[in-house]
């Protein structure tokens, strides 16, 4: 069928005909967000306009719940039935890529320029993603609260050091007006772990694997800095300063609304409604400075092509097309995320100068900082996240570590250094 | 049975037999013996669930890795005088086990292995490690996930067997009772018993501060790893009792009542007729329920995945949950299937131990 209806399509063209919607090329699409009605409204306006902006490319939409997404896409790609086009979370890209699941995109030059650095998923010299927004954490705080303790508000130019960090907490913690200082999210045991708290192991000057040749976590994850973060992290469930990880996430969503944390450690898409809950009282603060500047975490979901696809031309006008301005603002106002463009962010509601969130912008400009780019991070991750749990619940911090590291080795070993296949 | 005709000769026919079977016999193919020979050929090799590399054959590599264990004996550190160093509570001091494990050229065997456990000898301290730790706690763990529930279920069901089969009023509202947690999805019952167990202000906890008084100080029983394995087996116990006590329920019902009227008159006393009657009735029943609770009990699964994770500090780990894990969560599909394997070895152990102790002596 679909030789007979490209050739119907290039013959259409070729005559120039007006209208002639029968002859377009269909190009699938798999989603994540099913089950956001706002998330697939957008979506869908996206694709209408893509569809009949141009005579030649006809994109249908699938959707899949986020917690069965990649399961599918592995699922298809092992039985070989990817779609044309597909989204992937930006760390988990370089695995897909290197799998061959993916292929580089084809965008025309300077497509991407002004884009924030976390939106742009680029993998071996290639850009194989691009975000049409990205994410960002800030610490959450009550103006009223910092105030009242004497505690000053720190900017991105003089974020909070590691000595004054911890005597705030330790302050807050002895006011008594709080069940504890801090909260760090440890209910949500997913991917927030690395994204949310590897930054603090990198301001350590540690790091979950060698940047260099990822062929090592050695030194990296088991050095003296990443031993110092794991002393540092231990001593905040030592001095109950923050939840442990039996929290449950519905103190999680409520627990700094309703004043039983002083401090919350949270992301952007939680930022309107707790907005709405605290009033101007709210503030978005920088990360704190462990020792090599502050840093978040960047990259969120992204749109790619799969390696299968028989029209990766047109999956790409689709992503060209998807990522103007005007649609980086619909899905951020929407969905309360970052615009991937400063001029996005200009036209948005809560991004634009004066807008609620707009201090996210900068957070995520000055910041952000890639999770380590390899095929690898998918197991690393889990590495981390258990290093992470087991240092929160009193296991050895060196020991725990060293596991790590050892585990992250044997897994790049037992894939021959996840060199790309030639 | 024997009228003539279409129905006769198809019973005859020497294909109705295998054509009854078939569906069952192509479901177990499908779904458990080819997965299994599969897993089987997989845990030879270095099988990814995504990787751009081909298979390739490693021989035992998987299970050496999983089965490595290595001893390290310590001396206590010793001064300049050559007495050995006690800290300030007059505790020995020995040195670091990652410095024998992590680059050391003298101890090539004990290269990346942890420490499992270890006892005192003398002065020295004699260390046990492991070459793959996480997944020791899993096997002991699950060792004693079995060893506990096994005899403490069986028990429990056959108590609650023994009072509910009396002929009270509304009997069957006790019987619907404990048979409910049966028939509710283990994936919910786990859901409810985090709120049960948790720390802050879970029931159990506000109960047990109400009976004491407010002596009790609340505890964390699924963060802290000195209870969290024991709260997944309290709680297992309690889930499946009930479908154990109507197995118990129905060897109690098929023995006759002649034989308690006979003990009756013989002036038998309550302890004597479950003796010597109710328990060698009951002695197929008995075998049946020990081996499904065995199997059961190595198949631990869905608690942990719902409401540990394997923790805290591992103190939750077990078989299955680390083959699931290591197969789909770390795309490492040889590993879970060498620890499946595992698994299908030590139950096929048990299970021939079991038949054997339990046979019928002639």
């Amino acid at each position: 069928m679909k030789p007979i209806r490209t050739a119907a399509s290039a013959l259409a063209i070729a005559l120039a005909v007006p209208g002639t919607a029968f002859a377009q090329t269909e190009l699938s699409l798999w989603y994540h967000g099913a089950g956001n009605d706002v998330e697939r409204s957008i979506l869908v306006g996206i694709i209408e306009d893509f569809n009949a902006s141009q005579d030649d490319w006809a994109v249908v939409l699938e959707e899949f719940p986020q917690a069965a997404y990649n399961d599918s896409v592995v699922a298809a790609a092992v039985s070989g039935n990817l779609p044309d086009i597909i989204d992937v979370d930006g760390p988990v890209m370089p695995n897909w890529a290197w799998a061959g699941y993916m292929q580089p995109l084809q965008l025309s030059e300077g497509a991407l320029d002004g884009f924030l650095p976390g939106a742009i998923g680029e993998y071996n010299g290639e850009v194989y993603s691009v975000g049409l927004w990205d994410a960002a954490v800030a610490m959450y705080a009550r103006r009223s609260t910092l105030e009242e303790h004497g505690i000053r508000i720190p900017t991105l130019d003089a974020p909070w050091t590691r000595d004054e960090f911890d005597d705030i907490l330790e302050t807050l913690q002895a006011s008594g007006e709080f069940e504890y200082a801090l909260d760090l999210g440890m209910a949500d045991q997913g991917e927030w772990y690395p994204y949310a708290f590897a930054p603090f192991l990198w301001s350590f000057g540690g790091g979950i694997v060698d940047r260099e040749t990822y062929q090592t976590a050695e030194g990296v994850l088991n050095g003296d800095e990443a031993i110092a973060f794991g002393e540092w992290w231990q001593s905040l469930f030592d001095r109950e300063l923050v939840p442990g990880t039996s929290q449950d996430m519905a103190d999680r969503e409520i627990g700094f609304i309703e004043g039983d944390y002083a401090l919350q450690w949270n992301g952007n898409w939680f930022g309107i409604r707790t907005l709405e809950a605290v009033g101007d009282d709210l503030l978005f603060l920088p990360a704190p400075d462990f020792g090599n500047g502050p840093k978040i975490g960047g990259a969120s979901w992204q749109f790619g092509v799969s390696s299968t696809s028989e029209h990766p031309e047109g999956a790409s006008a689709f992503i060209e097309f998807a990522i103007q301005d005007e649609y980086l603002a619909a899905f951020s106002d929407g969905i309360g995320l970052i615009p991937a463009t400063a001029e996005a962010a200009a036209m948005t509601e809560n991004y634009s100068e004066g807008g609620p969130l707009e201090v996210f912008f900068g957070l995520s400009e000055a910041q952000a900082m890639l999770r380590p780019v390899t095929p690898g991070y998918v197991f690393q991750a889990l590495e981390f996240r258990k290093a992470l749990s087991d240092i929160a619940n009193g296991a050895d911090v060196i020991d725990t570590l060293d596991a790590a590291t050892d585990a992250i080795n044997d897994d790049i070993e037992r894939n021959n250094g996840y060199a790309t296949a030639q | 049975m024997s009228s003539p005709g279409p129905q006769k000769s198809l019973q005859r026919h020497p294909l109705a037999g295998w054509l009854m079977i078939a569906p069952a016999v192509v479901l177990i193919a499908t779904f458990l013996v080819a997965p299994f020979v599969l897993a089987f050929g997989y845990s030879f090799t270095n099988q990814r669930l995504i990787s751009p590399n081909p298979t390739e054959f490693v021989g035992m590599r998987n299970f050496e890795q999983l089965l490595g264990i290595g001893v390290l004996t310590l001396s206590p550190e010793v001064d300049e005088a050559g007495s050995p160093v006690r800290d300030d509570d007059g505790a020995l001091q020995y040195p670091r086990v990652r410095d024998y494990t992590r680059n050391n050229p003298d101890y090539p065997h004990l290269e990346g292995m942890r420490e499992w456990f270890g006892w005192n000898w003398g002065n020295d301290r004699v260390l046990v490690l492991a070459r793959d730790l996480v997944f020791m706690k899993a096997l002991t763990n699950t060792l004693i996930f079995v060893a506990v529930v096994a005899p403490v279920q069986s028990a429990l069901a056959l108590l609650l067997a023994l009072m509910i089969n009396q002929k009270l009023r509304g009997i069957n509202v006790f019987r619907t009772i404990y048979f409910m947690p049966v028939v509710v999805s283990i994936v919910v019952v786990s859901l409810l018993w985090r709120f049960i167990y948790d720390g802050r202000n879970g029931l159990l906890n506000n109960l047990l501060e109400f009976l004491s008084f407010g002596l009790f100080q609340p505890i964390d029983w699924l963060g802290n790893p000195d209870t969290a394995l024991w709260a997944i087996i309290a709680m297992s116990i309690w889930q499946a009792v009930g479908f154990h006590m109507v197995i118990w329920l129905s060897g109690l019902q098929t023995i006759p009542v002649s034989l308690y009227e006979a003990a009756e008159i013989e002036g038998a006393n309550a302890w004597q007729k479950f003796r010597f009657v109710t328990w060698p009735g009951l002695r197929n029943t008995a075998v049946l329920i020990l081996v499904v609770i065995t199997m059961q009990a190595f198949a631990l699964f869905a608690q942990v995945d719902v409401m540990t994770d394997g923790g805290p500090v591992d103190s939750t780990q077990v078989l299955v949950f680390q083959a699931v894990q290591r197969g789909y969560e770390q795309q490492n599909i040889a590993g879970g299937s060498a620890i499946s394997v595992i698994l299908f070895l030590i139950v096929l152990a048990i299970s021939i131990t079991q038949r054997y102790l339990t046979r019928e002596r002639t």
